[in-house]
């Protein structure tokens, strides 16, 4: 079977087709870069997806600040994982990498901070 | 009144890059004005990844990204100014700004750089009928409301315009809880990424109806109630009888944005009516000596990366500008036909420095397996063959340094489709 599909691994959005008639042997076309070749095989394999929201923060000029998942998490775990990063609040002062909440949902990505956020 | 050599205006992503160049190219006196309270502009609220690749070959948050140039400006020691708008600038360079602290001020700049991003086009200026109700906000409203306030603006969600900012808020809103309806675009094709249709949509089966539009708006309490959607024929016109009914709480508009160019206006720069952004030759330098622009403010464009390369070149030419002035005034001019509806820079001003020139268009429709083609007086010097070409996506074509100096004086340059 041949799957078509958007690669969303960079704006470009190449049109791929991944043959995926043996599982153990998936053809990636139509891809620029072997980014794309990677994301065809997890498609149809384990879709994946980077997850970005917010979390509270306490003690700063800033009400919120944003997150970001370090690894993509597995697309069925999407909304488990904002289950849990809405229980998250932070004291300020919070830095951009800082890892806010480990390993979440067991899947092996952390919850990262994506902007700096000064004590007041 | 006192001088400086650069005056930036606007602290986003333009401002930032266009200030990092020209204090490498030796500028010093400088300042960026900036009229909200931290720098960074709209990246601040666009906490989605996909900022980046192209500059850091890593994928960023906005925040983030912003922060990459923000880091740049405070490592140099750049001045800049918080909570400072800029009211007006004059044909002779003088700037005048607002803040709690200096008042009102006036600068005589040698050369301005304007980077004051653009607006989103507000409920008026597209005309949907129906009721005044609460619950009507643009996608970035919304996004700033979301993002930055921590606010939800409603549960029930219908969306119209599938630009970028639509695509990426009808998952923000997914993410928070809501219940989003659809996303109706008026055109048949959506101007925003492909990529923001696949994970902002298709992953959460959030219907995208392509020539629909809202033709009412009902409200129950002050509130929204319900949006009325139809069909759209050949000259988008709704057709009546495709009328729906789509029970919701709030209507986000994604209808486009608008550079802000009132400023430009006051100086008498010459505005293009087809970007809505100033006519630049190949150094970003407006049609008034010394006003420079770049970034959204010039034309919108999709990636923030662009916006940095295109600033980054405004920097060093306003800087080139200060140290030697103008070089020559022959101007060529570059335009966008058959199909491509515009170029920037407009102009290409001939000088003997023969520096590569990036050419940045956009098409006016949906073209497949063309050419996208620079004719020099109906010779071909430099294409790019594409399967598909949108109006959401620009294309870039640089002419190299031995294809610029084949630009005469008096040459015809025209950007063109091959093979529609
Ligand atoms: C909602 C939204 C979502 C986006 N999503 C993506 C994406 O996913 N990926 C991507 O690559 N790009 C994205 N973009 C595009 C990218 O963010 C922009 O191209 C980029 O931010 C433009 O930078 P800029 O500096 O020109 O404008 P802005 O970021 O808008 O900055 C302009 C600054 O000028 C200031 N200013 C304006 N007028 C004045 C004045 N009179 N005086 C003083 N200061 C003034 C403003 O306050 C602002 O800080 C998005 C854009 C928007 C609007
Ligand atoms: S294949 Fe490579 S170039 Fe094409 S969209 Fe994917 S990551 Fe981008």
């Amino acid at each position: 079977m041949v799957r078509k599909m958007i690669c969303i691994s960079c704006p470009l959005g190449c049109h791929l087709e991944v043959d995926c008639s043996d599982m153990n042997d998936i053809k990636v076309s139509g891809n620029t870069c072997p980014r794309g070749k990677i994301y065809g095989i997890n498609e149809v394999t384990a879709p994946k997806r980077m997850v970005t929201s917010s979390v509270k923060v306490n003690g700063s000029d800033a009400v919120l600040v944003s997150v970001k998942t370090s690894e993509p998490v597995p697309k069925d775990k999407i909304f488990e994982c904002l289950d849990v990063i809405k229980t998250i609040s932070v004291d300020a002062p919070v830095k951009i990498g800082d890892v806010l909440y480990e390993n979440i949902c067991g899947c092996g990505s952390n919850i990262v901070a994506t902007k700096h956020a000064d004590k007041i | 009144m006192k001088t400086c050599d650069l005056v930036i205006i606007g602290g986003g992503p333009a401002g930032l890059a266009a200030a990092k160049a020209a204090y490498d190219c030796g500028v010093r006196d400088m300042i960026i004005l900036e009229r909200e309270a931290q720098l960074g502009g709209i990246l601040n609220q666009c906490i989605h990844n996909g900022f980046g690749l192209h500059t850091f070959k890593e994928e960023l948050t906005g925040p983030e990204y912003a922060q990459r140039y923000i880091d740049m400006v405070l490592e140099r020691n750049i001045p800049y100014k918080l909570d400072s708008t800029v009211i007006n600038i004059d044909k002779n360079r003088v700037v005048t700004y607002v803040n709690e602290e200096d008042g009102l001020q006036k600068v005589q700049a040698k050369a301005v750089i304007l980077s004051c991003g653009c607006r989103e086009r507000p409920r008026g200026a597209i005309n949907i009928a129906g009721a005044r109700v609460a619950g009507v906000y643009s996608a970035g409203t919304a996004q700033k409301l979301v993002n930055i306030d921590g606010f939800m603006p409603g549960k029930e969600v219908v969306i119209l315009g599938s630009g970028d900012i639509g695509l990426i808020m009808a998952r923000r809103m997914t993410f928070e809880g809501a219940s989003v309806k659809a996303v109706v675009e008026l055109m048949p094709y959506s101007s925003g990424l492909n990529r923001n249709i696949v994970q902002c949509l298709n992953d959460f089966n959030i219907p995208l109806k392509f020539s629909h539009t809202v033709v009412d708006i009902k409200g129950k309490d002050g509130r929204v109630s319900s949006v009325v959607i139809a069909q759209v024929d050949d000259k988008l016109k709704p057709i009546m009888e495709t009328a729906e009914e789509i029970q919701c709480d709030t209507l986000l508009l994604s209808v486009g944005l608008l550079p802000e160019n009132e400023l430009a206006g006051y100086a008498d720069v010459n505005l293009s009516p087809i970007t809505g952004g100033a006519v630049v030759n190949d150094k970003m330098m407006t049609s008034v000596e010394g006003i420079f622009e770049c970034g959204n403010v010039l034309h919108v464009h999709d990636l923030v990366d662009f916006v940095s390369e295109e600033s980054e070149h405004a920097g060093k030419c306003a800087a080139e500008y200060i140290a030697k002035g103008c070089g020559s005034s022959e101007k060529i001019p570059v335009k966008g036909v058959n199909g491509v509806r515009y170029v920037v820079p407009q102009i290409i001003n001939k000088d003997d420095d023969f520096e590569p020139i990036s050419l940045k268009m956009r098409v006016g429709n949906v073209f497949k397996n063309v050419e996208v083609a620079v004719m020099l007086d109906g010779e071909k010097i430099a294409s790019k063959k594409k399967q598909i070409v949108t109006p959401g996506e620009m294309e870039t074509i640089v002419l190299k340094s031995d294809l610029v100096q084949k630009v005469k004086n008096g040459a015809n340059v025209e950007v063109t489709l091959i093979g529609r």
